[in-house]
C-alpha cells in the first residue's frame, strides 16, 4: 500500500524526475508522428500506384509488340481464369508531345499510352482520375461542352478558375481568335503583296450543294469538331506558380501535337494531331507529368499495329485486374510458367513500383531505430536521476525498513516510481504525438503562414494534404518500449535502495 | 502533558501477580564495524535482560556502542556473535524477512532525528506502519478502522491538531511525539527509543519522557531507551552504563 503513496508523492514532488522524462515524451511522440506519417505516406502511395497500375501486366519486351492481344487474354484465362476479374489490350510508346502556348511550340517528352475505353474500367481506376466529372462513369475521348471539376482533393485555396471554361466553350473562342489572328496576317500579307490579289474563281461556285457537300466531307471545321481525343497527365498541361496555385499552359479544347515511333525496325518518327478531352489527375507527380492516354485502334493504326493482310491487332501488353483477396505473386507465378519469359515479362504493381515502396518502408525503419535510441538515451537520464533520489532517500529507505518494509518492497517503490514516470512521459507523448497527428495539416499551414513558403508541396510530394495513419499497434508497442526503458533504467537504482542496510541508511544525514 | 488518557494498545493481557519474565535477552553479543582497514569492535561481550513491563535506559558516551546494541535488539543489525532472544525465542539469525516482520510488529522504534518521512502527513507517517504489512486491498477496507485508530494516538500523544502537517510543518517536539504515535500503531511488544530528546530542549524533552513514562506505567509496555543524558536516564526504573562495548554498571 505505502508504494503506491509514496510512488504517487515522489512523483508529485520531485519535479526533476519529471525533467528526465520529457526526453521520453518527445520520443514518443516523435515516434507517434513519424510512423502515423510514414504508413499514411505508404498507404496513399500503395492505394494510388494500386490505382494506377493494374494487379498484373502482362507486357511484350518490344515496342512492337505481340499480335491479336484477344487471343493472348483467351489464353491467360485458360491459366488464371478463375481469378482473373478484367483485362485490357494496351499500347506504350515513347513519345513527344508539342503544343503552341505563347506563340512558341513547347515539346515534352511523354508515355503515350493507347486505351480501349470500353474495356480500361474494367482492368484498373483509370477513370477515376479524370478530371469531368461524366468520364468516371462513362469515359470517352470526346471533348465535353465544358463542367470540367477542379479536382476533388485540390486545394481549396487555389481554385483552377480557367476549367471551368474549358471544352467546346474554350476551343470555339480561342479558335475565333485563331481565325481572326490569321486573317489579319494574311490581310497584311496581301497588302505587301498585292500582284496576287484575287484567289482562283472556284469551279464549282455554281452549283451550291456542291460546295456545302464538299465543306461537310473535307473541311476540318475547328469550330465544331475535333481532332482525335487525347488525354493528358495535368502536370503537363500546367505549372505551379510561387503562391501554389496552377496555370495551365492549354486546357481541354486544345489541339496538340503528337510524335511517336512507328512499329517496325528501324522505328520511324511520325506525328499526328489530338485534341485534349480531358486531363488527368493521380496525384502522382511522376505520373501525371509523363502519361497521355489515346484510343488503342487509333494508335495501332497510326503505328501501323493493324496486319494489312488479314487485319490482326497488336498491342505492347495486357493489364489485368484480379478478383478482390486473390494472391497476385501467385497468379503472377502461374503466368510466368504458361508463357516464354523471352516474350514476355509479367509483374504486379508492387514489382512495378517495389523501389519505391521498399525505399519508404526502409526509410521508416531507420527512423524508428534512431528514434527509439533517443528514448533508450532518456533512459539513461532516468537512471542517472534515479540513483541520485536513491541517494537522497537513503534515509527514507532507512525509515521504511526499520518499520518492517521489506527489500522487495522498496524495490518495488523505485520500480513502480520509474514505471509511473514512464506512464506520465509516455502518457504525455501520446497526447502530444497524436495531437499533433490529427492536426499536422492545420500545422503545417500555420508554419507556412509564419515561414512564408509551404512546409508541405504537393508539387514535390503525392498529395495536397499529408495523409495520415495512427495503426494502434505501432503506437501500443512504442508506449511499451518507453515504458520498459523506463524500468529498465530504474532497476539498478532500485536494486541499490534494496539492499541499502537499514543501519548504515538510518546514520546517513 | 499531565492529563492522559490511557493508551489502547491491543496485546495480550498479562499476569502481573507473577515476577515479570525476561522479555528482551542478549547473550555475549559482539559487533565489529569496517572502516576501511580498520576494524574497530563496538561491542564486546554484552549480556542483558530486558523484563517484560519494564522502563530500561541504556547511558554511555558517544561511541559506546549503545545505539549498535539498541539496534541489534530490534533487528536491525546482526550480530557477529553471541545471540538475542524475545521470550525465549532466538530472533538475531531468522531470515530477513521474519525480521522484517518483528520489527513491524513486535518492535516499535523512536529516533533522536524521528526519522519521519517527508512527504507524508503526521497521520500518514503514523499509518505507515499499516501500510506496510496491508495489501491495497486490505488497507482500503479497513481505511477507516486505521485512520480512527491513529487519530487516537495522535490526539493520546497531543497531536491531534496537526493531523494533516506535513514533517516540515511541525516542530521537534511535535515530530517525536508523531514517532511516538507510529511506533505504537501496531502495539508493539518493545518499544526502543534511540536518543528520543536528544535533539529537543529540556522542556520539550521532558514532555516526551512523560509520554514514555505514562505508556510505561498505564499499559506496561516494555521501554529500552538509549541518551547519554544522565538525568534523562535516571527517569527509567533500572540504568544500565555502557561503556567500551561492555555492561559496565547496573543500578
Amino acid at each position: 500500500m505505502y508504494k503506491f503513496l509514496l510512488c504517487w508523492r515522489y512523483l508529485r514532488t520531485r519535479y526533476i524526475a519529471l525533467a528526465s522524462i520529457i526526453s521520453v515524451t518527445l520520443g514518443v511522440a516523435t515516434m507517434i508522428v513519424v510512423n502515423s506519417v510514414m504508413a499514411g505516406f505508404a498507404h496513399e502511395m500503395q492505394s494510388r500506384l494500386h490505382g494506377i497500375l493494374s494487379d498484373l501486366v502482362f507486357e511484350s519486351h518490344s515496342l512492337e509488340g505481340f499480335a491479336d492481344p484477344q487471343w493472348h487474354m483467351q489464353q491467360i484465362r485458360k491459366v488464371a481464369g478463375e481469378s482473373i476479374a478484367g483485362m485490357t489490350p494496351v499500347v506504350t510508346v515513347p513519345a513527344m508531345l508539342s503544343f503552341q502556348y505563347g506563340g512558341n511550340w513547347v515539346t515534352r517528352p511523354v508515355q503515350l499510352i493507347g486505351i480501349d475505353e470500353k474495356t480500361q474500367a474494367e482492368a484498373g481506376e483509370f477513370a477515376q482520375y479524370l478530371l469531368h466529372p461524366a468520364n468516371h462513369q462513362d469515359m470517352k475521348f470526346d471533348l465535353r461542352e465544358s463542367g470540367y471539376a477542379e479536382g476533388a482533393e485540390h486545394a481549396p485555396q487555389n481554385p483552377r478558375k480557367e476549367l471551368r471554361t474549358a471544352g467546346w466553350v474554350h476551343r470555339r473562342k480561342s479558335m475565333v481568335r485563331q481565325r481572326n489572328y490569321e486573317a489579319e496576317a494574311r490581310a497584311i500579307d496581301q497588302k505587301d503583296k498585292p500582284a496576287d490579289k484575287q484567289p482562283a474563281a472556284d469551279p464549282f461556285a455554281g452549283d451550291p450543294f456542291a460546295a456545302t457537300a464538299k465543306n461537310d466531307q473535307n473541311v476540318f471545321d475547328p469550330l465544331k469538331e475535333q481532332h482525335t481525343g487525347l488525354v493528358m497527365g495535368i502536370a503537363l498541361a500546367s505549372y505551379h506558380d510561387r503562391q501554389g496555385a496552377d496555370r495551365f499552359l492549354l486546357l481541354p479544347g486544345d489541339d496538340v501535337k503528337v510524335t511517336f515511333p512507328t512499329s517496325g525496325t528501324p522505328p520511324r518518327a511520325i506525328d499526328d494531331i489530338f485534341t485534349v478531352v480531358d486531363f488527368y489527375e493521380c496525384k502522382m507527380s511522376e505520373y501525371d507529368a509523363s502519361f497521355v492516354f489515346v484510343p488503342l485502334s487509333k494508335l495501332q493504326e497510326l503505328r501501323g499495329m493493324i496486319d494489312p493482310a488479314n487485319g490482326t491487332r497488336y498491342a505492347t501488353s495486357i493489364q489485368i485486374r484480379l478478383r478482390p483477396g486473390v494472391d497476385a505473386n501467385q497468379v503472377r507465378d502461374r503466368l510466368r510458367m504458361a508463357f516464354p519469359p523471352e516474350l514476355f515479362a509479367i509483374s504486379t504493381w508492387r514489382d512495378k513500383q517495389g523501389a519505391l515502396l521498399a525505399a519508404v518502408q526502409m526509410e521508416t525503419a531507420i527512423l524508428n531505430v534512431l528514434l527509439f535510441l533517443i528514448i533508450a538515451v532518456a533512459g539513461f537520464g532516468i537512471l542517472a536521476i534515479f540513483f541520485m533520489i536513491v541517494v537522497e532517500k537513503t534515509r527514507d529507505i532507512g525509515i521504511l525498513k526499520s518499520l518492517g518494509a521489506s527489500g522487495r518492497g522498496i524495490m518495488g517503490i523505485f520500480l513502480g516510481y520509474g514505471l509511473s514516470l514512464g506512464i506520465v512521459g509516455s502518457g504525455a507523448g501520446l497526447t502530444i504525438g497524436l495531437a499533433f497527428v490529427i492536426y499536422i495539416n492545420e500545422i503545417a499551414d500555420l508554419l507556412g503562414q509564419v515561414t512564408g513558403h509551404p512546409v508541405f508541396d504537393p508539387s514535390i510530394y503525392y498529395f495536397y494534404r499529408i495523409p495520415t495513419i495512427i495503426d494502434p499497434l505501432t503506437v501500443g508497442g512504442i508506449i511499451c518500449g518507453a515504458l520498459a526503458i523506463a524500468v529498465a533504467a530504474s532497476v539498478l537504482p532500485a536494486r541499490r535502495a534494496a539492499r541499502l542496510q537499514p543501519v548504515e541508511a538510518l546514520r546517513y544525514e | 502533558m499531565s492529563n492522559y488518557e490511557p493508551l489502547v494498545v491491543e496485546r495480550p493481557i498479562q499476569d502481573f501477580q507473577q515476577p515479570a519474565p525476561v522479555s528482551l535477552r542478549a547473550q555475549d553479543v559482539h559487533k565489529r564495524y569496517r572502516k576501511g582497514h580498520v576494524e574497530i569492535p563496538v561491542l564486546r561481550g554484552v549480556d542483558l535482560d530486558v523484563r517484560r513491563g519494564e522502563f530500561l535506559s541504556i547511558i554511555g558516551q558517544s561511541g559506546s556502542g549503545k545505539s549498535t546494541l539498541l539496534h541489534l535488539l530490534g533487528t536491525l543489525d546482526r550480530p557477529d556473535s553471541g545471540s538475542v532472544h524475545l521470550d525465549q525465542r532466538r530472533i538475531d539469525n531468522l531470515p530477513s524477512a521474519e525480521h522484517d516482520r518483528l520489527r513491524n510488529q513486535t518492535f516499535g522504534m523512536i529516533f533522536q532525528f524521528y526519522h519521519l518521512i517527508p512527504e507524508m502527513t503526521a497521520l500518514e507517517n503514523v499509518l505507515l506502519p499499516l501500510m506496510i504489512t496491508q495489501s491495497w486491498l486490505a488497507y482500503r477496507l479497513r481505511k477507516r478502522v486505521n485512520v480512527e485508530r491513529a487519530t487516537h494516538l495522535l490526539d493520546t500523544v497531543g497531536l491531534s491538531h496537526r493531523l494533516r502537517h506535513t514533517p516540515r510543518e511541525l516542530s521537534g517536539g511535535e515530530m517525536q511525539r508523531a514517532a511516538i504515535a507510529r511506533a505504537l500503531i501496531s502495539g508493539p511488544q518493545v518499544l526502543l527509543a534511540d536518543e528520543p530528546t536528544g535533539n529537543l530542549d529540556r522542556a520539550t524533552g521532558g514532555e516526551i519522557m512523560q509520554i514514555l513514562r505514562t505508556l510505561n506505567r498505564q499499559q506496561q509496555l516494555t521501554i529500552v531507551m538509549v541518551t547519554h543524558d544522565p538525568a534523562i536516564a535516571e527517569q527509567a526504573d533500572r540504568v544500565v552504563r555502557l561503556a567500551e562495548g561492555q555492561v559496565e554498571t547496573v543500578s
